[in-house]
């Protein structure tokens, strides 16, 4: 486990020139009324340029907490943390990543073209590029045609996409996905996954994304982080070195079922000592 | 199963009335009328009574109904007495006549307007602070709130007097003891309104790094329109009564206010009545209009019909 990460980034002088996320003995502590939670412990990570990188484990075991760490949305309270060779405060100043959230958090108010125009709005682009852009990451995500919608005349699922279609727009080198297929059904999570890739694939784009569902993870990763609730830490970290034009199809192939019962074991190494 | 299904097409007028509010609606119409003509008979009766026994004359049932309903200073007038006064204060005058209704209500819905207008606008103004501002959270928002028990009518002579000192008067401080009342629903509805926005929509504002500035027009200010129509029809009915209250202590020659003191000073119960009736339809048509605005507003910011 601890030799995919060491192999990647020697320990002695920090994060090669590949590295994007660096974290070293990171802990994170909220302090509550009655007792302090320990939602991270002792993370060690790296992440390189380009990878897919998938947190996985049981709900608790920080997986957010620590994307939101990332983000600048949470503060470590130990260990070192950087994003892009800076913080994650300067990494998040200089607009370094884009989040896709849990639900869509689209804002109901404004048409799906406005909706994907707002960082760009926010970030000061002409109107004619924000057009532009907006005409573009819509029809990556497929939905051309529906900029002038309503959230709420779009599908769960074509919610989600115009989600990710706004984070794109910006187009951020790092892109931090949480949960973001979680209130999916099946078939539409399976066709977003198979979208998903294909975008990576021609973005090459360094993706960080939650999920707790195996296939999930072991589809989509080039990289499995494994993790395990009180206190949040990674027990383990797998390498998915699928090919990358894969389809649904390699699911039942036994290269995939063999990772996907690794991080079964890992998943329930982390729970065995549990009540 | 088939004249189940048939029914639908065949209602009568009556079932479909029936269905709609109109039958709930006239029957409760009608119950109304009907007590307040029997306690108009109620309450003035006894002082008819008294007037027949000190004339001596004999009376019946039918002529004592006839007479309470027809009395000039009655206890409580009956109603087709205050459509009549109401007929002649608002139709039979011109409108530019101290005796014409209208003319009156003009002058009060000038001051409520204005009133309302001014409410609005520092309303806001105290959300925006008290929701930016940490340390304004704290100590206004209680000042808020003490602000309302104070009764309007001990404040509204005070207000007059300290104004008309340094020589403001007429419609700015019937407006401003309007703004008093009504500023305080706005300041709670935008205070709520502004804080709407729920945390995942927040943190995207911050995941791009948006200027508090950016943050407001974009994310909180269209959050809290919903909210801020719902303290408007709340400010407007609110704001009409602040300027009625506003005309009672001036000794106002005009306005509903001054029409109701007026009326009270001579007993004039129809007048009082009648302009207790527009004062009640102004209100009415004054909420009507704002959630005609807001429906417009929310149409478009695509807001689900």
């Amino acid at each position: 486990m601890e030799k995919t990460a060491a192999a990647f980034s020697p320990h002695e002088d920090g994060a090669s020139a590949g590295t994007v996320i660096d974290i070293r003995n990171l802990s994170l502590t909220f302090q509550t009324a009655d007792a302090p939670v320990f939602a991270l412990s002792g993370i060690d990570l790296q992440v390189e340029r380009g990878e897919f990188v998938s947190f996985i484990g049981p709900s608790g075991c920080g997986k957010t907490t620590l994307m939101r760490v990332i983000a600048d949305l949470e503060q470590p309270t130990e260990g070192q943390i950087s994003v892009n060779g800076v913080t994650p405060r300067e990494a998040r100043l200089a607009r370094a990543y884009g989040y896709v959230f849990q639900a869509p958090a689209l804002y109901p108010w404004r048409t799906v073209q406005k909706n994907v125009s707002l960082p760009l709005e926010i970030m000061g682009l002409s109107a004619k590029e924000q057009r532009e852009r907006v005409a573009r990451y819509l029809d990556l995500v497929n939905l051309g045609g529906f900029e002038g919608k309503y959230p709420w005349q779009l599908s769960g699922g074509m919610q989600q996409r115009v989600s990710i279609a706004r984070a794109l727009s910006f187009e951020p080198e790092l892109l931090l996905m949480d949960e973001p297929f979680g209130a999916l059904d099946e078939i539409t999570r399976d066709h977003l996954n198979e979208q998903l890739l294909r975008l990576w694939e021609k973005t090459q784009k360094t993706v960080i994304f939650v999920t707790h569902s195996i296939p999930e993870a072991v589809f989509l990763s080039s990289k499995i982080v494994v993790m395990s609730p009180r206190p949040g830490r990674i027990i383990d970290i797998i390498d998915c070195n699928l090919p990358r034009d894969r389809t649904l199809d390699i699911r039942e192939s036994t290269e995939f079922l063999k990772i996907a019962h690794q991080v079964r074991e890992g998943l329930r190494a982390g729970h065995s000592y549990d009540d | 199963m088939t004249i189940d299904a048939a029914l639908p097409g065949e209602k009568t007028m009556f079932a479909r009335a029936m269905d709609g509010r109109g039958l709930p609606l006239a029957t409760v119409i009608l119950v109304l009328l009907v007590l307040w003509y029997a306690g108009a008979v109620a309450l003035n009766a006894p002082v008819l009574l008294d007037k027949y026994k000190r004339q001596n004359t004999d009376w019946t049932v039918t002529q004592l109904v006839d007479d309470s309903w027809s009395m000039d200073r009655p206890l409580l007038p009956a109603p087709h007495q205050i459509v009549v006064e109401l007929k002649k204060s608002i139709f039979d005058r011109k409108i530019t006549s101290k005796r014409s209704l209208v003319y009156h209500s003009w002058v009060t819905i000038s001051s409520t307007l204005l009133g309302f207008l001014f409410g609005t606008v520092l309303g806001v103004v105290l959300a925006v602070g008290i929701v930016h501002v940490r340390a304004l959270d704290r100590s206004l928002l209680p000042w808020v709130i003490a602000s309302q028990t104070i009764p309007i009518l001990a404040i509204a002579p005070m207000v007059i007097v300290v104004l008309g000192a340094v020589g403001l008067t007429g419609l700015v401080p019937k407006a401003l003891i309007s703004m008093y009342l009504c500023f305080f629903p706005v300041t709670i509805g935008m205070v709520k309104g502004l804080r709407s926005p729920d945390p995942m929509q927040m943190d995207l504002m911050r995941t791009y790094s948006a200027s508090s500035w950016q943050v407001f027009w974009k994310l909180r200010w269209p959050s809290s329109v919903p909210f801020l129509f719902a303290s408007l029809k709340v400010a407007v009915a609110i704001s009409l009564v602040g300027a009625i209250v506003a005309e009672l202590p001036t000794g106002a020659s005009a306005g509903l206010g001054a029409r109701l003191l007026v009326g009270s000073y001579y007993g004039q119960t129809i007048q009082i009545w009648a302009a207790l009736v527009v004062a009640s339809a102004l209100a009415g048509t004054l909420v009507a209009l704002m959630s005609m605005i807001e429906k417009i507003a929310l149409r478009r910011m695509g807001v689900a019909a």
